[in-house]
């Protein structure tokens, strides 16, 4: 039998900062990658990270991320307990142990499927697509060891079909596997339609299964039936990434970084600064170390921050600098690390305008399927909208949150349930602007939007 | 110990429902409408006394939306410690 446990290597050095590997101005990103930049440095998924542009071979891979995948179709009850006593939890937002969705997946009929999600419709993440970009070795490391896991024969990444740039580097490094490493199991790319939602993984299945990539009722869920109703487990690459790495270097080691409750480190997408920053913190890193990691703000006050991302929570400035990244400790706050982002506001911005802008969004990335989402989304926007313009009254107010209370929870997904969550921590952060803003004083922010808001696309498939 | 009959939740499929609106007609006491016309379910155990009712709304809804199904476990406990 393989070892699946070996000692720590010496690439990674997490101590004396508990935010990993301080970044600092990199290469402009090329148009296709969204404009993240890196420094290479200590870390551990990051621990030989290329600047953009640059190709890291196999072999090179190799010396540093050490072992490659073992080769079985059989489910590896061993690799699960390991990922299970590392406490890997979901790096895709969810947060959910990832043992426990292996063993569903390894306990189900035969002839499984693992999809690697790099879809990343989160308008505010970039950390899957350079993931993807500059390291998919190491995705395909841990695609291979989540198949060997579970026992799948096929593998499909999932990658937003206008990222050009990730695609091209899982096709260059399949095809040196191809050569040097032949893959245990089929392994195909799918590029997936650029909408938010189609990222969620009964959505993914749908779509791989021919239909629109529409999220579609559970149960059953895709451990359950997935493509081609077979047993498909659905996994965030960066998930793939930290479990390649908990196979070659051990639980131990996984845990050297993080919180007990939430080991190991995690991908960050820090935005709203001067230059969007993907960079590798431990798990409960304090949010102020983490935001002057990424150099905000640029010569401006803070005065919010969306943590989780457009499918998150707004904080204040205040309250996040000392609050350590982690599920339980942004809990009181209502707010969760996500898929590790934080998008901040400047003091000058007004943050019910951005929150409109981002619910004009959210409403536009319904599915469209369930009358709370299709009616209620817009609804929020259009209110919180004249809200932040100064054409609000008290009952408009109220309305919101009445509107919050009945559309939360009623979708077939929980797309809803975001946009209620970022707007109802929007009134309670943003309270005195509330109360200045149906005064009709509006601040001087709302003419002039801070974010960057993408339209949303009509294609589904 | 007599058996109780087991608990029944009201479920609607949120993509399927058109908003309707016939079975907050049907069932006023446990189903209403929100400001787009959708139904607004109350949540726990239908009490006994609807099921009929119940099962009307749930045979007249125009999408086969609605459904009436044995409660899951959670429900079962809340059902019961409400009647005590």
């Amino acid at each position: 039998m393989s070892r699946l446990v070996l000692p720590a290597p010496v690439t990674v050095r997490m101590e004396g900062t508990r935010t990993g590997q301080p970044p600092a101005d990199g290469t402009p990103a090329s148009e296709s990658e969204p404009a993240v930049s890196v420094e290479p440095g200590p870390g551990r998924l990051f621990a030989d990270l290329p600047v953009a542009g640059e190709w890291r071979s196999l072999a090179r891979h190799r010396a540093t991320y050490r072992m490659p995948p073992p080769a079985s179709s059989r489910p590896n009850g061993r690799l699960i307990e390991l990922v299970g006593r590392a406490g890997l939890q979901g790096r895709g937002g969810a947060g959910f142990p990832t043992a426990r969705k292996l063993a569903a997946v390894a306990g189900g009929s035969d002839r499984r499927v693992v999809i690697a999600n790099a879809t990343e419709g989160e308008p505010a993440s970039g950390k899957d697509r350079l993931l993807v970009t500059r390291l998919p070795h190491l995705v395909l490391d841990g695609a291979l060891l989540a198949a060997h896991a579970v026992g799948a024969g096929e593998i499909v990444v999932c990658v937003d079909r206008t990222s050009g740039e990730a695609a091209r580097a899982l096709r260059r490094a399949l095809a040196e596997r191809r050569e040097q490493e032949p893959p245990s199991c089929d392994v195909r790319i799918a590029l997936t339609p650029p909408r938010y939602v189609a990222g969620e993984e009964t959505a993914l299945v749908h779509w791989l299964n021919g239909g629109p990539a529409k999220p579609t009722l559970t149960p059953p869920r895709p451990f359950e039936r997935g493509v081609d109703r077979r047993p498909t487990l659905v996994q965030n690459v960066e998930t793939l990434a930290h479990l390649s790495q908990i196979a070659t270097f051990g639980h131990d080691w996984f845990r050297q970084a993080g919180t007990a409750e939430e080991p190991g480190t995690a991908l960050f997408t820090v935005s709203g600064v001067a230059r969007p920053i993907v960079l590798e913190a431990e798990m409960g890193a304090r949010g102020g170390d983490v935001l002057a990691a990424a150099a905000a703000p640029a010569g401006e006050r803070l005065q919010a921050i969306v943590v989780g991302g457009y499918f998150g929570t707004w904080m204040s400035a205040k309250d996040l600098e000392g609050t350590p990244l982690s599920r339980s400790a942004l809990a009181p706050f209502g707010a969760s690390p996500g898929a590790g982002i934080l998008v901040t506001l400047p003091e000058s911005a007004c943050g019910l305008l951005e929150t409109a802008r981002i619910l004009r969004w959210y409403a536009g990335e319904s599915a469209g399927q369930c009358g709370p989402c299709t009616f209620g989304l817009p609804a929020l926007a259009k209110t919180t909208s004249s809200l932040a313009a100064g054409r609000a009254h008290s009952e408009d107010v109220g309305r919101l949150h009445r509107w919050a209370g009945e559309i939360e929870g009623r979708g077939a997904c929980r797309h809803p349930d975001g946009a209620v969550r970022l707007l109802r921590s929007a009134l309670s952060v943003f309270a005195s602007d509330v109360e200045a803003h149906l005064r009709g004083r509006p601040c001087e922010g709302s003419r002039r939007p801070a974010l960057q808001v993408p339209a949303s696309s009509e294609e589904w498939r | 110990m007599r058996r109780r009959r087991q608990p029944l939740v009201l479920t609607v499929d949120a993509i399927s429902c058109d908003g309707h609106g016939v079975c907050a007609e049907l069932l006023p006491e446990w189903i209403r409408l929100d400001d787009w016309g959708y139904p607004i379910l109350k949540a726990g155990a239908v009490p006994p006394e609807l099921l009929d009712r119940a099962r009307w709304a749930v045979s007249n809804c125009p999408e086969l939306a609605l459904s009436l199904r044995p409660a899951p476990l959670g429900v079962v406990a809340a059902a019961r410690t409400e009647r005590t």
